[in-house]
């Protein structure tokens, strides 16, 4: 049984983005004060920390998950992904981020880190979505922006779901 | 806000959850998925000593069908219900529910017997599992004892689990009715429902099940002869409903007495 008394702080260790990293954390921590205070990962962005907002979105062993709502101690031994994965070491965007520019998906930015990671998810399952299932999907996640129409059109456009198919090797 | 510290506890087996509930009682929480639980300690509404992280027990992560039901252990979350191939066949009152269940990314955490334990009276889960008469395990050191889901939802946000007990399943009766329907009202796809309705019609009666509006699922078996608006409004009235930010009890009866007959209707109408 893994135990870690309130006031011990635990070696966490995680694969941060397929880097095994590690780090101190007492066992409120929550993952997503983990990641940009101690790992200093600070593509997930933290709105409500009550789970409604979905900013802080990250996948865990591949599924979206509220890192507001997930414990740092819980992820121990786990494979964390987050924004800072997509793009390639060039800078160059994934696709799926280069659809958000073309559509004028986000104009903030503050939400985007987390709606770019539930669609990784969810485009990994069903990869060719409707929209009804697109928007399913966007309604665990605010955004302030947008009015969300152009990010239902970026994962339309990357999905191929739309005849836009040829916007896809932008 | 960030949680109170507490201790953290991860069992490896039921045995050892158990035993921790009994060391600590009261003073501690069980953690599953977290997706009510993390919140209300990220909100410090509960400030518990202990939580008992139960997620990783392997004993807790099977869908098993048993004769007659279909029983959910307390680390399965309620995605890969979702995602599991007999649901629709087997319990399709409970796969057209699910999907109005939280989010897509709270279903990939939270767990079918972390929303029956935690007995939100607007919630899913708990609903369904009146309607079909489905039962909750509890375990402890003094022993196991099953509960039908009508005794274990005590009232708003209570069930009659003791503080020693480990909730380790739910069982859900396989359903031989095709004729089923659920819809909600809530302010955004995926939030809590101010109100929801289920219905299965079987034979020459339709119970319908509602969430939202008393402190506890309701459920009414209905005669298909009988004025079915009559019985809704009665039904209303008695279950009275409750004010909060989101409604006031006169809004849920009315909205009660809007969409029963619809689903009333779409079961009727449905060939799952």
């Amino acid at each position: 049984m893994r135990r870690v008394d309130r006031s011990q702080r635990a070696t966490i260790s995680i694969t941060l983005n397929g880097r095994q990293v590690s780090a101190e954390a007492e066992p409120r921590m929550l993952l997503s004060d983990f990641l940009r205070h101690s790992l200093g990962a600070t593509g997930t962005h933290v709105g409500c920390e009550h789970g409604v907002c979905g900013c802080c979105t990250v996948l865990i062993d591949g599924a979206a998950v509220r890192s507001c709502l997930t414990l740092a101690v819980q992820a121990e031994g786990k494979a964390v992904t987050t924004v800072e994965s997509l793009a390639g070491a060039d800078g160059r965007l994934n696709a799926l981020q280069q659809a958000f520019k073309n559509n004028h998906a986000l104009q903030c930015g503050f939400c985007t880190p987390g709606i770019l990671m539930s669609f990784t998810d969810f485009l990994g399952r069903n990869p060719t979505p409707s929209e009804a299932e697109i928007v399913e999907v966007l309604s665990g996640h605010l955004c302030r922006c947008t009015g969300y129409a152009g990010i239902v059109a970026a994962v339309l456009e990357v999905s191929g779901s739309k005849d836009n198919a040829e916007k896809r090797s932008v | 806000m960030k949680p109170r510290p507490f201790d953290y506890l991860r069992p490896d087996t039921v045995e050892e959850a158990v035993a921790a509930l009994a060391a600590h009682g009261e003073a501690a929480r069980v953690l599953a998925g977290g997706q009510s639980l993390m919140a209300m300690l990220n909100l410090r509404l509960i400030e518990p000593a202990v939580l008992i992280d139960i997620a990783r027990v392997p004993e807790l992560a099977d869908i098993r069908e048993m004769s007659g039901a279909i029983e959910i252990g307390a680390a399965v979350t309620q995605n890969r219900l979702m995602a599991w191939p007999g649901l629709a066949e087997k319990l399709p009152l409970l796969a057209a529910a699910l999907p109005f269940v939280g989010h897509f990314q709270t279903r990939n955490k939270g767990t079918v017997c972390g929303s029956v334990a935690h007995a939100d009276p607007s919630s899913e889960i708990p609903l369904v599992l009146a309607m079909l008469g489905g039962e909750v395990v509890l375990r402890s050191r003094r022993g196991t004892r099953t509960l039908l889901a009508s005794a274990f939802q005590r009232g708003m946000l209570s069930t009659a689990r003791e503080p020693d007990e480990l909730i380790t399943a739910v069982r859900f009766p396989v359903q031989r009715q095709r004729r089923v329907a659920f819809r909600e009202v809530a302010r955004r796809h995926g939030d809590f429902a101010i109100v929801a309705v289920a219905a299965v019609a079987d034979g020459g009666r339709v119970r319908i099940g509602v969430g939202g509006v008393a402190d506890r699922p309701a459920t009414r078996d209905i005669a298909m002869d009988a004025d079915l608006g009559d019985a809704v409004n009665a039904l209303a009235w008695e279950l009275e409903g409750y004010e909060d930010i989101h409604a006031t009890a006169r809004m849920r009866r009315d909205i009660l007495r809007r969409i029963a007959p619809q689903v009333v209707d779409e079961a009727l109408r449905c060939v799952a």
